[in-house]
């Protein structure tokens, strides 16, 4: 183990829920999560690729309960990641980083997530179910 | 005084940050990044396009020419982006060396290996072998 015997600061919970941090993190665990959900691509390649039977029931699987629970919250990390990740391309320019644009843009990356989520899903829907 | 001591000191450091690679990281990172924003929204209306598509559907359009090159594209660009990612993760988090070392290269084994999987899947789509 490395020396933990130095101070450890800043310690999170003396600190003031905030939305900048919750952004910061879910960013990181969403990255993570995707970096997992990629396989779910790959997979769906794969049995793409093996023929019409292996095709068929991966469609059968992604299609079931545990399939669309998977996919929603892959759209969702998805979606959160895509707009958070625009956010910090746009802050790396140098743009956005007076507080209250820091907050406005955080909120924006969250709310964006869900309506693009919701509106993905809603299509889904309409169109009567996944796969 | 050795000829040593007249290299000016910012030759021995260029390049080098506390990675030891300078920014090449960072700007990978970005460039992924900015390709993946095309790249996945590209994705996703390809998938709901594909909603309740059979297989012979899917296979066909997966497998024209501008779709395929895009989707090798994306799955390149998803396993390298993820790799960076999951790096940093690891650097930030696993504080036992050989355990942090052990990590890192596992994270690029699996990215590499996945990449070329897809690009294998993709091309058998594509070319229909």
């Amino acid at each position: 183990m490395a020396d933990t015997r130095r101070p450890l600061s800043p310690h999170l919970q003396v600190y003031r829920w905030q939305v900048q941090m919750v952004s910061s993190i879910v960013h990181r665990v969403t990255g993570v999560a995707l970096a997992f959900g990629t396989l779910l691509v790959l997979w769906g390649l794969l049995e793409l690729a093996g023929g019409e039977r292996s095709f068929d029931q991966f469609k059968i699987c992604v299609g079931s309960p545990a399939g669309m629970l998977l996919l929603f919250g892959w759209s969702w990390a998805l979606f959160y990641h895509l707009c958070n990740g625009i956010r910090h391309l746009i802050q790396d320019t140098g743009a956005g980083y007076e507080i209250p644009q820091f907050v406005r843009s955080s909120w924006l990356a969250v709310i964006g997530s869900v309506v693009l989520t919701v509106l993905v899903w809603a299509y889904v829907l309409m169109a009567g179910g996944a796969a | 005084m050795s000829a040593n001591e007249l290299r000016d000191p910012l030759k021995a450091a260029r390049g080098l940050g506390s990675a030891q690679s300078g920014v090449g990281h960072w700007w990978s990172q970005r460039i992924t990044a900015a390709a993946l924003v095309l790249l996945g929204i590209w994705f996703v209306i390809l998938v709901l396009g594909l909603l309740h598509a059979d297989y012979a559907t899917a296979h066909y359009t997966l497998g024209r020419p501008w779709n395929a090159v895009l989707l090798i594209a994306f799955a390149i660009t998803a396993f390298w982006h993820a790799a960076l990612g999951l790096q940093v993760v690891i650097e930030d988090y696993v504080h036992t060396r050989w355990r942090e070392i052990s990590l890192l290269v596992l994270v690029k084994f699996l990215a590499v290996l996945g990449a070329l999987v897809s690009v294998l899947a993709v091309l058998r789509i594509a070319l229909g072998v």
